[in-house]
């Protein structure tokens, strides 16, 4: 075998990395050498025909996960938010929920903010803002029926929201015109008749009004990692977040898989479900090989769209009725297959268990196929 | 205002509530409220609970006051010599009970000489604290209290003395102790119970080590010398009954040995140990299959008009036979009548059961272990002056459960024995370490409880000394011969046509789900097959429509019941399961059809 041979066997990017490891002036012999070695431990590496990769994945994920329910604890008292972690997190993750139930960002930053210059600024910028956060006080005038509220100008200032903002936000929000007199605004109450109830339901109106920051954000916390410093927050907003010019778009991401689908894509959703399912292996201190977690996120993602695995995921496409009907709700699998006249071609393990045939993997894959013997005449 | 409530019912205010509360609890230790009423006052809320309702928690405790006990000399003497009463005590006020509630308020002294002024009640003794089960364990406050409560349980399954009318009761599943014995250590709760009435174990010379790895994971070795002198031996009854039940029509159930024509008749041989009347006779020696009681019952329908004119000779066999894996002796034959009035035939069968491999045995300190070996007595380890344990357990089982109470029996137990006396291990007020360890040296022993001791089988010595001591060990009732159980071939369910479930039916054990993934993940495709063989069926199939059809023995051709008999059939190979779910599928309105191909 030449050299170029054993290169088109080899994954470009496992070569590039050999390529780098070679001291230059490495003669041809030599470097052919490392190829062949790097070829045979590879070779080793692959997975043989007929391995059930699937079941393996499942057992080693699902062995690790027996031990997992047990040692699900809190971290008490640490400055860093609420997450959900352990075993709750990962059936979140497998299942392909669309709502998650501690949505986060990890929001890394350019120069001036990534040494840490104002960041406390920025954050409290992306951080979404109610009127509530931002009024020094509500003042009910019941003569009047009207709501009026003062602004504290320094929060404001800080959030970067201005009067003109205020003003077309609320105007937005209750579709009452506002009148500004100074530091005071006032809103009336809609309706000649309106009671006292209309009032203070107004005033709990306005003080829900978003005026600022990015939605959804509903906490930030700036911290330092390593020599840089980042924001997490509490609530997820990908598309809004990067939109900022303050942000590395490369590294920042967000917890929840389907807006990093809906964002930035399928690929990247692959890579998240892997980070993810790592992050809470990593966390219960567990040790799953890297390849079944990719598996997994293979399996989830590679229709182009999210699917769990759940009855309506990915279980849902198998193509065999029986392994269908077998796994959950057997009567609706098995009437809607009779109402099409489906076929099930028996092709894998589930179906030939059930019916004790020989399953197709590991032994029972291999087939001898014989030449018949020409019939002398 | 403090608002009062009487059984959680608000009843009304009052300004004065210390003042209501002190003079409740005056007038109750007066007798002139009930004893049987509680008060708290929870500070917190500003409230008064005053509560009657039943299902309290409720315990004794001696009323302090001024820092003194209300209980003194004169009344134990008085309570010595019978001219008190307990009910007198709670009468004048001198004990009382109070709930979980009503102890809030309380300021419990733990012992007498800790009384201080501000302490309302005294503790009657520590061990109130506890349940009696619990409060049987020896030095119990030297061991964690989760064990204390986990080991509770262990005792409850212990052999003993349950019944003095053992020997004519009928008991379900009961196991009788040979010569139980007095707990050399004991605690206060063994003479109130009077548990020498009714003891639940024996007192065994135990030694703390290793013993060629048969008694890792908590398994323990046990003499047979032991055994043979009869350790621990226990006989396990179980009884079988039976009736003449009387149906419609005159027709009734008739104990005898059954005729040789009646239906459903078993092998001659098992009726064997019948006598005339139909039952065995005392001390037979019967094991599984042998009938103990020979009964027929009138045929099941009547209606059926042409086996009712056949005669008498269509009567069902419904004898009472041993089930699979029991034995045992007939210990008693009892006649009698049920509460309908029919005849009642009950025969106890008895069992001895010498300890052996796998019997469960424990002290009271949660240690339990199987055993994992009986050894000769000459090849047991012996000591300097050639005592054998009885028992060896492992001093793995002691550092992660910390039951230091273990050690301080074996030499308590070790002190009581040479001494010839009982070592009080009641918990607070056991009998100290220090003393049982001078003793010990007194005695004549290592002060520290151990010994030099020998290999039985090289008599060489051994490096390490050896912990040795006396327990209290109890058998408890599960054992091997209850449980033991495997099958190759043997009785298969009638619907699936797949192995029975259960001992008791002498089934098979399941390779499950999550088993056969394991197949699966190997690759071993062709050992799972015939793992999952023991349903299989030969079904003939339509090959023209695919539908599953039968074969027709007497003319020795294959039908469809669709398409007749001149229709082309092959036999394949599935599980009865399968057929079964297809034939259910059947059953819902959906036609499953099998395609048939050449598999090469």
């Amino acid at each position: 075998m030449n050299i170029d041979e054993i290169k088109s066997k080899l994954n470009p990017k496992l070569i590039e990395e050999i390529e780098s490891y070679l001291p230059k002036g490495t003669s041809a012999d030599k470097a052919k050498k490392v190829y062949e070695e790097v070829l045979e431990e590879y070779q080793e590496a692959k997975v043989s025909p007929g391995e059930c990769v699937g079941i393996i994945t499942a057992e080693s994920i699902g062995e690790r996960g027996t031990q997992m329910t047990l040692n699900t604890f809190h971290l008490a008292g640490v400055a860093e938010m609420n997450v959900t972690m352990g075993l709750p997190r990962m059936i979140e993750i497998l299942d392909g929920r669309k709502t998650i139930e501690t949505p986060m960002m990890e929001i890394y930053l350019n120069e001036p903010y990534k040494s840490g210059k104002n960041i406390r600024e920025l954050a409290m910028q992306i951080k979404e803002t109610r009127l509530g956060e931002i009024v020094k006080e509500f003042v009910i005038d019941l003569a009047e029926n009207s709501v009026a509220f003062t602004i504290d100008d320094e929060k404001a200032k800080i959030l970067g929201i201005t009067p003109s903002a205020i003003m077309k936000a609320v105007e937005k929000g209750t579709k009452i015109s506002v009148k500004n007199s100074g530091r005071q605004y006032v809103v009336p109450v809609a309706g000649k008749d309106a009671g006292v109830n209309e009032v203070y339901k107004l005033k709990e109106l306005l003080r829900n009004i978003f005026v600022g920051g990015i939605k959804n954000i509903t906490q930030v916390l700036p911290i330092k990692r390593g020599e840089e410093y980042l924001i997490i927050t509490a609530g997820t907003n990908l598309k809004s977040v990067m939109e900022s010019e303050a942000v590395d778009k490369q590294r920042t991401i967000s917890n929840d898989i389907y807006e990093v689908y809906s964002v930035l894509g399928i690929e990247a959703a692959r890579a998240a479900i892997i980070n993810e399912m790592y992050k809470v292996i990593e966390g219960q201190g567990l040790n799953i090989d890297d390849r079944h977690i990719m598996l997994v996120a293979d399996m989830m993602t590679v229709d182009g769209s999210i699917k769990g695995i759940t009855r309506y995921g990915i279980i849902g496409e198998k193509s065999s009725v029986l392994a269908r009907a077998s796994f959950e709700t057997p009567i609706k699998h098995l009437i809607n297959a009779a109402l099409v006249g489906e076929k099930d071609p028996l092709n894998s393990v589930v179906e030939n268990v059930m019916i004790n045939q020989i399953i197709p993997v590991g032994t029972g894959l291999p087939k001898i196929v014989m030449k018949q013997p020409e019939e002398k005449k | 205002m403090t608002e009062i409530y009487v059984n959680f019912k608000y009843a009304g205010e009052t300004d004065n509530a210390k003042g209501i509360v002190e003079n409740f609890i005056e007038q109750r230790r007066k007798s002139t409220i009930s004893s049987n009423i509680n008060i708290h006052y929870d500070e917190d809320l500003d409230r008064i609970f005053i509560d009657s309702s039943r299902g309290r928690v409720r315990r004794p405790l001696i009323v302090v006051k001024e820092g003194k006990s209300t209980l003194t000399e004169k009344h134990a003497q008085m309570l010595q010599k019978n001219e008190m009463t307990w009910g007198d005590l709670v009468n004048q006020g001198i004990v009382e009970y109070l709930d979980a509630a009503e102890e809030e308020n309380a300021f419990v002294a733990f012992y007498e000489k800790d009384l201080a002024k501000e302490h309302t009640h005294l503790e009657i003794s520590p061990i109130s604290m506890l349940g009696i089960v619990a409060s049987l364990v020896p030095y119990g406050d030297y061991g964690p209290g989760a064990r204390m409560c986990i080991g509770s349980k262990n005792q409850k399954h212990a052999a003993g003395f349950y019944a003095a009318n053992y020997a004519t009761r009928f008991d379900m599943d009961v196991n009788l102790l040979h010569e139980p014995q007095v707990p050399i250590v004991q605690t206060s709760m063994y003479d109130v119970i009077e548990y020498d009435k009714h003891p639940a174990g024996q007192n065994v010379v135990v030694a703390l080590m290793s013993y060629k790895g048969y008694n890792i994971e908590d398994a323990i070795i046990i003499n047979r010398g032991s055994l043979d002198r009869g350790l621990l031996r226990s006989t396990y009854f179980r009884p079988e009954s039976t009736e003449e039940i009387r149906y419609s029509g005159g027709l009734m159930d008739e104990v005898g040995i059954p005729d040789k024509e009646i239906k459903g008749y078993r092998a001659e041989k098992d009726y064997k140990f019948l006598e005339d009347d139909g039952m065995v006779f005392p001390e037979a020696k019967v094991i599984e299959s042998d009938v103990v009681i020979g009964k027929t019952s009138p045929p099941r329908f009547l209606s059926s008009m042409d086996e009712y004119n056949l005669g008498q000779n269509i009567r069902r066999e419904s004898s009472t036979a041993i089930k699979h894996g029991e034995g045992g002796v007939v210990d008693f034959v009892l006649i009698t009548e049920s509460e309908e009035g029919n005849k009642l035939v009950q025969v106890k069968i008895r069992d001895q059961r010498i300890p052996e491999i796998g019997d469960k045995f424990t002290p009271r300190h949660y240690q339990k272990g199987v055993v994992g070996l009986v050894v000769p007595q000459s090849d047991m380890p012996f000591t300097a002056s050639g005592l054998t344990p009885d028992l060896i357990t492992s001093p793995h089982g002691l550092p992660s459960r910390m039951t230091v109470s273990y050690l301080l029996e074996m030499i308590a137990g070790k002190v009581g024995a040479m001494d010839g006396k009982y070592i009080n291990g009641t918990i607070f007020e056991s009998d100290p370490e220090e003393a049982l360890r001078q003793d010990l040296a007194r005695i004549g022993f290592r002060e520290n409880g151990t010994e030099i001791m020998y290999n039985g089988e090289t008599g060489e010595k051994y490096t390490a000394r050896i912990f040795v001591g006396n327990m209290f060990y109890l058998r408890l009732k599960h054992m091997v011969a209850n449980k033991l159980h495997s099958r190759a071939r043997g009785p298969i369910q009638l619907l699936t046509r797949q192995p029975t479930e259960g001992r008791a039916k002498e089934g098979g054990l399941r390779l499950g789900e999550m088993e056969k993934d394991a197949f699966v993940a190997n690759g071993a495709a062709l050992l799972l097959k015939e793992r999952f063989d023991s349903d299989k069926t030969i079904v003939p199939v339509c090959e023209k429509c695919g539908s599953m059809g039968f074969y027709n023995e007497y003319k020795k051709i294959m039908v469809c019941p669709v398409c007749g008999e001149d229709s082309e059939m092959s036999n394949v190979e599935m599980a009865y399961a399968f057929k079964l779910i297809l034939d259910e599928l059947k059953s819902l309105g959906i036609n499953p059809k099998i395609n048939l191909e050449d598999r090469y």
